[in-house]
């Protein structure tokens, strides 16, 4: 009876995400690209809370795997014809190569995953303030080297005819996918390892938990995550290196912090609703009519209300607006007495 | 291949010590500690570290363009960018800061990322991407002799200002009761407020020093970069943070030297090195900032092998 009961946490992101892809399956052409938009936050957010928080030690690195993963899967896809008239420099093995749509994602996830991995075997013994700067050195030099160094990729040129494979059917499947890996990871004893460090990190040594190899897991899966949601998002829209750097670090992070850190649900909710204001407020920037009242706000809204919201949230809620927990069926409970939770 | 590293070697070594790379080098490690005396004694005090603080010197540098594109005189411009700098930190003090003290400082660096994102937004919606001239004191950049070299001006006048803040405020931390009340503060805000140190007074002067400093950074930068732009000093105040971290966060002087350190190093590479391998001029600093993190997370110019912060 146990597996069923803890599922029960898996229905609220989950039911969350195929909303939101059925609701923009209805919509026209135009609005449909906010709802794949959002699907694709809701990817690297999962991601960012993979490590983030399980661990509750701050990343601002992570959009540098979301980067690395863009590149893999942009540099793999686009027509060998077509690559040198935006990547002249290409090292040999990848100006030869392309592979498909699937095998583009799954590339970009493992080699995300692994830079992670190596990033994070130094990195993963620092913790605090010190970790933070760690991470935003990493999204620095990430973010310097792909600018510059075009032997792997377009440089400071955009993705172009990378095949735009991201609609809403993949944009919601990778989101469902990346969601149910940090579900299972969450659950996993690793997972419950980091969390117990998280919470009290004496205690979790003293039952022998070692915080270093636990953190280093959850960065690299988290990686690979991130790196996924890079390849996502490289075939739903033409990516340039400004793209996956400040901006986007800024909003992913706002995203799970204003959605609560700590718990999956927060993280799922965090995304879609900062992604629906930013939607409503992109519409408003070039003027939009809701009930008959027309908005025409200036260009740059949607960051100021975004980031005033994150403000007011650590300000006011610093949980979040879930509180960080997941979302509980507390009726269900109350209908069936549950046994003593010391097992958990 | 070893003759071409040789030679490349000499020539990097070559331009390092030229008069002319180490003074501007010195300049720019001159703005970077005033930045970073700006940020450490927030920390001290507060336990926050403050992303916004180029914001701040973005709005420094906005008013400076202001009085310059209306021909004010120099004085009046900067005197603006005072009363602006100093008049915004009060303000996000008191909005901001206040309501999160005693929460971990991870999440008020978070939270401080979220202004400097609100702030730097607010300016593109009000200048435009493209941003403003502030001009009044370019002329600053030109050369001047000393012996038989040429150094620009700013470089000695950057470095000369630096000199003279952080002497008045060693003064002002030493020889005066609020510098006291501060000091006590950094040390341990419980117990200081226990025996009578005034949390509020005391962060608010922190707050406000700072300002002075971010104002007195922002004429400074505005003179080596004339083109103010909403993202105007962001990535110098990313270059100090790191600075500020590695140099040692617990004390305003080794803060302070890892400010001027990051600041001196970037200046001597970037000085240096040709232009094929200065476009990687910000991985090398951000490698050996990861390095220095790694073998003294505690700071490089902090004492013994105390530990900051226990896991």
């Amino acid at each position: 009876m146990r597996a069923p009961r803890s599922l029960v946490q898996l229905i609220g992101p989950v039911g969350l995400v195929v909303a939101a892809a059925l609701v923009g399956a209805t919509v026209s052409r135009t609005t449909e690209i906010y709802f794949i938009n959002a699907l694709v936050a809701v990817s690297m957010v999962v991601a960012l809370y993979v490590f983030v928080g399980n661990s509750g030690v701050l990343s601002f690195g992570h959009i540098s795997f979301v980067a690395v993963g863009a590149w893999t899967a942009g540099v793999l896809s686009v027509p060998e014809a077509e690559k040198p008239a935006f990547m002249p420099y290409l090292f040999g093995f990848l100006r030869d190569t392309t592979v498909g749509n699937v095998e583009s994602l799954v590339l970009a996830g493992v080699v995300a995953g692994v830079f992670a991995l190596l990033v994070g075997l130094p990195l993963m013994r620092l913790s605090g303030l010190a970790a933070g700067i760690a991470t935003f050195a990493v999204l620095e030099i990430t973010n310097n080297v792909l600018r510059y160094y075009e032997n792997v990729g377009p440089g400071l040129n955009t993705f172009s005819s990378v095949p735009e494979t991201t609609g809403l059917t993949q944009a919601a499947l990778g989101a469902l996918v990346v969601i149910v890996i940090a579900f299972a990871y969450q659950r996993s004893r690793f997972g419950r390892q980091l969390r117990a460090a998280r919470e009290d990190p004496a205690a979790a040594r003293a039952v022998g938990v070692s915080i270093y190899r636990q953190r280093l897991a959850a960065f690299a899966l988290s990686g690979f995550l991130a790196g996924l949601a890079g390849g996502l998002y490289v075939h739903f829209l033409p990516l340039q290196i400004d793209g996956v750097y400040l901006d986007l670090t800024f909003i992913t992070l706002a995203m799970l912090v204003i959605g609560g850190a700590t718990s999956l649900w927060g993280a799922v909710v965090g995304a879609l609703a900062v992604s629906a204001l930013d939607s409503v407020l992109a519409n408003a920037e070039t003027g939009i009519t809701i009930l008959g009242w027309s908005f025409d706000v200036p260009a740059g809204t949607r960051l100021v209300v975004v980031s005033a919201l994150m403000a007011l949230v650590l300000i006011l809620r610093p949980s979040g607006l879930t509180g960080g927990k997941e979302l509980a069926f507390g009726s269900l409970r109350r209908l069936r007495p549950a046994p003593a939770e010391a097992v958990e | 291949m070893s003759a071409v590293l040789a030679s490349g070697l000499t020539d990097f070594l070559r331009d390092a010590v030229d008069p002319q790379v180490q003074a501007d080098a010195m300049g720019l490690g001159a703005i970077f500690a005033l930045m970073a005396v700006g940020i450490g004694l927030v920390f001290g005090v507060l336990r926050l570290i403050n992303f916004a603080y180029g914001q701040l010197i973005m709005a420094g540098g906005f008013a400076l363009a202001f009085a310059s594109e209306r021909g004010w005189p120099v004085v009046a411009g900067i005197a603006l960018c005072v009363v602006v700098v100093v008049g915004l930190s009060l303000v996000m003090e008191r909005i901001v800061f206040r309501p999160l003290r005693g929460q971990s400082p991870a999440s008020m660096l978070v939270a401080t990322f979220a202004v400097a994102f609100l702030l730097q937004s607010i300016a593109l919606i009000w200048f435009g991407p493209l941003g403003k001239n502030a001009i009044s004191l370019v002329e600053l950049n030109q050369p001047v002799s000393i012996g038989s070299v040429e150094v620009r001006k700013i470089s000695v006048v950057s470095l000369a200002t630096a000199l003279v803040a952080l002497a008045l405020l060693v003064l002002l931390l030493n020889r005066t009761s609020i510098g006291l009340h501060m000091r006590a503060a950094a040390l341990d805000f419980p117990t200081a407020r226990l025996v009578g140190v005034r949390a509020n007074a005391v962060s608010a002067v922190a707050v406000v020093l700072a300002g002075l400093l971010a104002a007195t950074g922002a004429v400074l930068l505005t003179v080596q970069y004339p083109t103010v732009t909403p993202t105007f000093a962001l990535r110098e105040t990313i270059i100090v943070l790191a600075g500020v971290v590695l140099g040692g966060m617990n004390r305003l002087y080794s803060a302070t030297l890892g400010g001027f350190a990051i600041g001196y190093v970037f200046g001597v590479l970037g000085g240096a090195l040709p232009t094929n391998q200065s476009q990687y001029l910000t991985s090398f600093v951000f490698a050996l900032v990861i390095v220095v993190l790694l073998l003294r997370p505690e700071g490089l110019f902090t004492r013994g092998g105390r530990v900051v912060e226990r896991v």
